[in-house]
């Protein structure tokens, strides 16, 4: 595993083995304080602030704000049509929000426009999938390294030295995120044809290959069954340790948002209404009230 | 025999230029998702811009007729790139992410506005594009049938150049980095664009080289028949061509224009006398129906199944 994390990044600067001999060690203490109190959390990456969304009169977000840490597996929870997605599309650049910040890094994004944010590191998974269907698994998980390719079109034409080794280097790095996402016996299917637990493991391959400085995972478990969703926790997870990678995470399934979160936002009909560790979110009062209902 | 060999031959190479035009449409569906409409009319307007350009050119610049040629090819394709980048300017680019009929209305839009354009920049006359293709008939096969077998210089030339685009093609597609980002963003616009792929640059990517498959459709179709209005309809022939092909497929589309072309002209040669002729104005469309009944993916295409 180490092996995957190193060269992972080596793709660009292959000389880095040494640096994740020590992160291998680190990892397993989170399991043993769940509440991620042990972890090295690092500054904030994601800053939102006062964020309001509206479509004509429909309020989706009001004044949204909270943070994210490196290193970090935030939530978002909530009810249906609390404003999850739409919170996420905000941060992707796919929706302009009326009012409020994103900050990325200490730095602004401006300009609403999914290219522009993943230009700046934003990598994201669809709640309803949105693979290339027709292209194989490997061309996916390539296409997710786009941004990272540099040779011309002049250069790949007619496949000249640099667009032939950028070629070779960036396929390596998507093998070892094929490797580890354990979808090596579909390299070459059409993604069409895969079942939907691993449809969405593509989903997550691709996010990766793009080494995103924050990964986006839009319901990453709806609609599998137990034993998937077994398995993409331990991704979600795995990547987390393996990488480093924060991680934005909207999901249905208390259970699995307890396990795996370091802290929870939660929102109800676009009002974020309570923020903090996943013990602390569980018991407050007006969760329970937004989840459950009260009586009258 | 050779006259039945002749025959083929000869539709062949009809067939090849049904192809060149039908590849242009196959490409910009293939990478955008968009049914091409005005591929017809790029054609017109490539060709009449190659057949004025070459034309001029000797008088303003004084040079001899191949370099004019030269010229005037380097210009026209120049031409198709900038009116690429403009269709994604002014007509795609608002129509990012909205559903497939919208973008085929736009096309249907610009098909129009460069038949209209092209005539008003070049005329509408007829005219000749010359690019000193070999004309001389050749005679192949004389041991084996009395007289040989007729062929067309012109025509092997023709279909060696086509061959040639659709093997570049085909690997560029499959083979490099743009070629992987433009099947992306046919499939998906949304995730092509959060995993950075810049939409509208391959949108200009694309239609450029639907531009250029045009114009040397339009140059080869030309100089065979001269430069007229009536090219534009040649894209009606293309359509029957890519439902026989299958809409998503190189390869389909070559395939598909030369059993239409050969089909046409055997059924015109063989059958079109007892029935009073005119069958090659219809065959096509008939056999498109046919295959839309009986195998509605085309050829090659793509089987599209969908879980319920």
């Amino acid at each position: 595993m180490t092996l995957v994390a190193a060269t992972l990044r080596g793709a660009e600067q292959p000389a880095q083995a040494s640096g994740t001999e020590a992160s291998a060690d680190a990892p397993r203490e989170r399991f043993a304080t769940p509440d991620g109190g042990a972890r090295r959390l690092g500054d904030v990456v994601l800053a939102v602030e006062g964020v309001c969304l509206a479509f004509g009169g429909l309020k989706a977000l009001e004044d949204i704000a909270f943070d994210v840490r490196e290193h970090e597996v935030r939530a978002i929870i909530g009810p249906n049509g609390a404003g999850k997605s739409s919170l996420i599309n905000c941060i992707n650049g796919v929706y302009a929000p009326q009012h409020g910040t994103i900050t990325l890094r200490g730095e602004l994004l401006r300009r609403a426009s999914p290219r522009h944010a993943a230009a700046r590191g934003v990598a994201r998974t669809f709640q309803n999938l949105a693979l290339f269907q027709g292209m194989s698994v490997l061309d996916n998980v390539m296409a997710g390294r786009s941004l990272r390719m540099k040779s011309n079109l002049l250069q790949q034409a007619f496949r000249l030295g640099p667009a032939l080794r950028e070629e070779i280097a960036h396929r390596e790095a998507v093998e070892r995120i094929i490797d580890f996402l354990e979808i090596q016996a579909h390299r070459k299917t059409p993604v069409g044809r895969l079942p939907y637990g691993l449809q969405k493991r593509v989903d997550l391959a691709r996010a990766l290959a793009m080494e995103p400085t924050i990964l986006l995972l839009d319901e990453p478990m709806a609609g599998m069954n137990v034993e998937e969703k077994q398995d993409m926790c331990r991704f979600i997870l795995d990547v987390n340790d393996e990488f480093g990678t924060t991680i934005v995470l909207i999901e249905h399934d208390m259970g699995v948002v307890m396990d795996l979160s370091d802290r929870v936002v939660v929102l109800d009909h676009g009002r974020l209404i309570a923020d903090g560790p996943p013990d602390a979110v569980r018991a407050d009062p007006e969760v329970i009230r937004a989840y459950l209902g009260v009586g009258h | 025999m050779g006259f039945f060999l002749e025959t083929v031959f000869g539709g062949l190479m009809a067939g090849m230029l049904y192809a060149l035009v039908a590849l242009g449409f196959v490409l910009i569906f293939k990478a955008s998702g968009v049914f091409n409409f005005a591929q017809g009319a790029m054609v017109l307007f490539a060709a009449l811009a190659m057949a004025r350009l070459s034309e001029a050119f000797p008088a303003w610049l004084h040079v001899g007729p191949v370099l004019a040629n030269v010229l005037a090819f380097v210009v026209t394709a120049l031409a198709m790139v900038a009116i690429a980048w403009a269709i994604e300017r002014f007509a795609l680019r608002g129509l990012v992410n909205q559903p497939p009929i919208a973008l085929l209305m736009a096309t249907l839009g610009i098909a129009y506005f460069l038949d209209g354009a092209g005539q008003l920049l070049f005329g509408s006359a007829t005219y000749k594009i010359d690019v000193g293709l070999p004309k001389e008939p050749l005679f192949v096969l004389e041991r084996f049938f009395p007289g040989g077998v007729l062929l067309n210089q012109e025509d092997l030339v023709a279909a060696l150049v086509a061959a040639a685009l659709v093997t570049g093609l085909a690997l560029f597609f499959q083979r490099t980095r743009t070629g992987r980002a433009l099947r992306a963003v046919a499939d998906d616009h949304q995730a092509a664009q959060s995993v950075g792929i810049p939409l509208a640059r391959m949108w200009v990517i694309v239609w450029s080289v639907g531009g250029f498959v045009a114009l040397v459709a339009g140059v080869i179709w030309g100089s065979k028949l001269g430069v007229q209005f009536s090219i534009s309809q040649v894209a009606l022939k293309a359509l029957p061509v890519v439902i026989l092909g299958g809409l998503t497929s190189v390869p389909g589309a070559i395939v598909g224009g030369l059993v239409i072309g050969v089909g046409e002209t055997l059924s015109e040669v063989y059958v079109g006398p007892s029935v009073g002729g005119g069958i090659a104005n219809w065959f096509a469309y008939v056999l498109a129906l046919a295959f839309l009944l009986v195998r509605p993916q085309g050829l090659f295409g793509d089987r599209i199944i969908d879980r319920v």
